[in-house]
């Protein structure tokens, strides 16, 4: 009961964020930003904190999400919405397909053919240039208004803003209902002890390309409201650093509670806003803070809460 | 009965000769490692409703020829036969779903999670719900009175929302069994189940055992190397000894049999 008046309490300042954040010094976008690289690790979480899969390349999918989105306005049709499919489609499959390469490797053998596979999508849009926009990204496409019937949805900052807490929301719901169900307990069965759930009959790599597949969509999904966030993209967003930030973010919020994630983009995406304003050597503070959490909260800042609340 | 055994009864419309012959059957069963012979031509046969014990010397082959039996290796000559069915060539994933179902040597569990979702994952496996990404309230109740059925057979109640990895190593290991029983086996098997017990723990599941076999008709087999155990519960023991079969028989059978003695029981005394 007091998780849901929490999360409910949550919800109600994530709606009235475009009031209070430019108060605080902040800014709407800022907020879009936070929430969309959420989407991105509770999506890749899935497969890092309840499966106990170790991807370090999970960037890949989020910049095909972003490819996707950006190249559908550019070239295909002026529409929001079919962006943000194409784009969630595109870095989905490309998940799906090159799960079955991933899902017999461990530890991490694991992690490195996740980066393997990463970096090849870096270079393929780096070197297809007339396309891609090569090193110096994919621009010249930008996100349009919506209109469903004779009603316009106007994507200014705020709308979109509020276009991208209904992905969160929905990307929130989706994954907590696969964690409560039988398939979610198979995913975490897995990450506490593959042989005996091996054992029980699970055929255990159907699964971890199942969570594999997952992950992919839902990051994918954030990469195509990443590109028409900033109505831009860039090789940036598949190279291995934004992957490992990924993590970073992950283990900073706690990889083993639902919305860990969350707080640890809050922590590092507005340090990230905050530091970089300020110093070139922002990366610097974030290993300080980074150091400092893992340090005093070895599960995460949400790892100690999670714990209490599996006790109870 | 539960829906979960009902379908597995269900499944026993099968042909005669898996009701009459032997519900598990060796022949001639080997495993060698290199030189080693860990099992060496191996004939053995088990019947519905026996409680068995494998005794026999460090090295005699017995983890081995578990692990044969269920899958986890595959023997090097031989067959494994279960209700009159070749299963020689089939998967650990295979044999689980025709109720080969064992636990092992050293703890299994999934040391994170409460007793009850130890349990849970077991019984949503039997349901075979694993692929489903959701599930509904009606689903939800009825897989939780299967838990807790379980718990209850075991005798943990009470302790259902203790995290298994805080648990004392008794319990970890009743916990173990109920998630191997729901699986719902047609055969079990308990590696060493009383490995590393005090007395009051070592009793629980002695009794646990003993309570499986009478009241569910389980048909259990265990490696055991406390010999008060195994003369206490086992219907008939099989003795191996560097991989093959020394004896097998009644207990008072082999406790008279000089070679076992010698072989085995002389060196405990």
């Amino acid at each position: 009961m007091n998780r849901i008046i929490a999360i409910a309490a949550i919800w109600v300042a994530l709606v009235a964020l475009p009031w209070w954040l430019p108060l605080i010094g902040g800014y709407t976008a800022l907020g879009s930003k936070v929430l969309i690289y959420a989407i991105a690790t509770m999506g890749l979480n899935v497969l890092l904190g309840f499966t106990g899969g170790l991807s370090f390349g999970q960037a890949a999918y989020f910049g095909l999400g972003a490819y996707g989105a950006g190249m559908t306005l550019k070239y295909l049709a002026p529409s929001t919405p079919l962006a943000i499919l194409i784009g969630t489609l595109v870095g989905g499959a490309a998940a799906t397909l090159l799960g079955p390469l991933v899902m017999r490797r461990r530890g991490i053998y694991f992690a490195m053919i996740t980066i393997a596979i990463g970096q090849l999508f870096y270079f393929i849009m780096v070197r297809w240039n007339e396309v891609t926009g090569g090193e110096d990204g994919l621009a010249g496409f930008s996100r349009q208004d919506i209109h469903f019937g004779p009603w316009l949805y106007r994507l200014d900052e705020t709308n979109f803003y509020y276009l991208v807490l209904l992905g969160f929301t929905v990307a929130v719901a989706v994954m907590w209902m696969v964690l409560q169900s039988p398939l979610g307990h198979t995913f975490v069965a897995i990450r506490e002890n593959r042989r005996r759930i091996e054992f029980l009959g699970v055929r255990v790599e159907r699964y971890i390309w199942a969570a594999f597949a997952i992950a992919g969509f839902i990051t994918a999904f954030a990469g195509t409201l990443n590109a028409l966030l900033f109505n831009f993209t860039s090789p940036q967003d598949l190279h291995w650093i934004l992957s490992g930030n990924f993590v970073i973010m992950i283990v900073l919020g706690g990889m083993r509670s639902f919305f860990g994630p969350l707080i640890g983009v809050i922590i590092f995406v507005v340090a990230q806003d905050y530091l970089s304003s300020i110093t070139g050597n922002w990366m610097t503070f974030i290993g300080m803070i980074f150091v400092l959490i893992v340090l005093l909260f070895p599960r995460g800042v949400l790892g100690i809460l999670a714990r209490r609340v599996e006790v109870r | 009965m539960t829906a979960a055994t009902m379908e597995r009864t269900g499944q026993d419309g099968r042909p005669p000769a898996g009701k009459t012959g032997p519900l598990l059957r060796m022949d001639n069963v080997s495993r060698h490692f290199g030189t080693l012979k860990a099992v060496d031509g191996v004939t053995f046969e088990m019947h519905a409703g026996e409680l068995r014990a494998v005794i026999g010397p460090n090295g005699a082959g017995k983890t081995t020829f578990f692990n044969l039996i269920s899958g986890l290796l595959p023997p090097t000559g031989g067959k494994v036969i279960f209700e009159g069915e070749d299963i020689t060539g089939q998967t650990i994933v295979e044999r689980v779903a025709k109720g080969i179902v064992r636990t092992f040597q050293i703890t299994e569990v999934l040391p994170d999670l409460s007793v009850f979702e130890n349990i849970r994952i077991g019984v949503e496996t039997a349901l075979r719900l694993n692929a489903r990404p959701w599930i509904s309230r009606r689903e939800r109740a009825a897989i939780n009175s299967r838990v807790f059925e379980l718990i209850d057979i075991v005798n943990l109640d009470g302790k259902a929302n203790r995290i298994v990895g805080e648990l004392a190593h008794g319990d970890q290991r009743v916990v173990e069994v109920a998630v191997a029983l729901s699986a719902n086996p047609r055969l079990l098997l308990l590696d060493e189940p009383t490995a590393g017990m005090g007395d009051h723990e070592t009793d629980h599941m002695v009794d646990l055992i003993r309570r499986l076999h009478r009241d569910q008709g389980m048909t259990i087999l265990f490696i055991e190397h406390d010999m008060d155990i195994v003369f206490g519960i086992a219907q008939r023991i099989t003795v191996l000894d560097q991989g093959r079969v020394l004896a097998e028989g009644e207990p008072d059978a082999i406790s008279a049999d000089p070679r076992v003695r010698a072989a085995y029981l002389g060196s405990l005394e």
